[in-house]
């Protein structure tokens, strides 16, 4: 990770990274999705609806995934001061957030035909919401802090404080014994039919690919931005 | 209830917001990166 602290460095990789996860992720995503809408059957229990899970299971993982991230870079800025630590804490959130979203909208919508309703104050669904607002939080934090010309360590300790809700998420199926279903898949296999399963890694891939071109492009227009505002203060001094 | 109405509306939502977010990130870098280059060029 130090040797990627140089931002020209860094720009060297990303380059070429961010179109090549760009296409494999709309590959891999395409592909999983029309795999899951036309070649799995329709579950004994749920029917079609069970195809909304290869949209769902990747969005909740990216939106914890992405919070995992910024409690990461938050480590790296307050510990060992790397230099593009808060310019990543701050690219992962609007990816965040959007995932979180989306795994909030499209459970919604997966629980009315299936639980009778489009929203509980469950654990698990609370706990997501809480985590959506975390991001929303951490976005207005971070470019107040960034407005006033901060070094971001405020934002940092606010997304290790966050990450507190992250093992909340993922217990609270075990902890709270609600509306929402247990683990369906664990380290060790899955409780869910290989027939309707198989597709679900493809979308896996995918969609974090694309998370990850979101972040990198996000994080080359910072240091653009940074790069443009030093010549202008150069400039006008 | 038919169910496909649901799952139209899911994949409409996902596919929408991940589009609108990838869409959203290639344009904020591309207008830094050309006013970065436009910059270095003057």
């Amino acid at each position: 990770m130090h040797a990627l602290a140089n931002p020209a460095r860094f720009l060297r990789l990303a380059r070429p990274a961010t179109a090549w996860l760009l296409l494999i992720g709309l590959v891999f995503a395409v592909a999983g999705m029309a795999a899951g809408l036309t070649l799995t059957p329709p579950d004994y229990l749920q029917g079609e609806t069970v195809r909304i899970i290869y949209i769902h299971v990747p969005s909740a993982w990216l939106g914890m995934a992405g919070w995992l991230g910024i409690a990461s870079a938050a480590i790296s800025q307050l510990v060992w001061r790397h230099p593009l630590a808060a310019v990543a804490g701050r690219a992962v959130a609007p990816a965040g957030a959007t995932f979180a979203a989306i795994c909030l909208i499209t459970g919604s919508i997966w629980g009315r035909p299936t639980w009778g309703t489009w929203w509980e104050w469950d654990g698990r669904l609370t706990s997501m919401l809480v985590l959506f607002f975390l991001y929303l939080g951490y976005i207005a934090l971070a470019s107040a802090e960034r407005e006033r010309g901060g070094e971001g360590r405020v934002t940092a300790i606010f997304g290790l404080v966050g990450a507190l809700n992250l093992p909340i998420i993922h217990y609270s199926v075990l902890w709270w014994r609600t509306l929402h279903q247990g683990e369906s898949i664990g380290l060790t296999g899955s409780t869910i039919d290989s027939s309707i399963l198989w597709p679900l890694p493809l979308t896996m891939v995918g969609f974090t690919c694309l998370f990850a071109a979101a972040v990198l492009m996000r994080m080359r227009a910072e240091l653009a931005e940074a790069k443009v505002e030093a010549r202008m203060r150069r400039l006008g001094a | 209830m038919n169910p496909w109405p649901f799952v139209i509306a899911a994949y409409a939502a996902g596919i929408g917001l991940s589009a609108a977010l990838i869409a959203w990130a290639f344009a904020s870098m591309h207008r830094a990166e050309a006013a970065a280059d436009a910059l270095k060029r003057k």
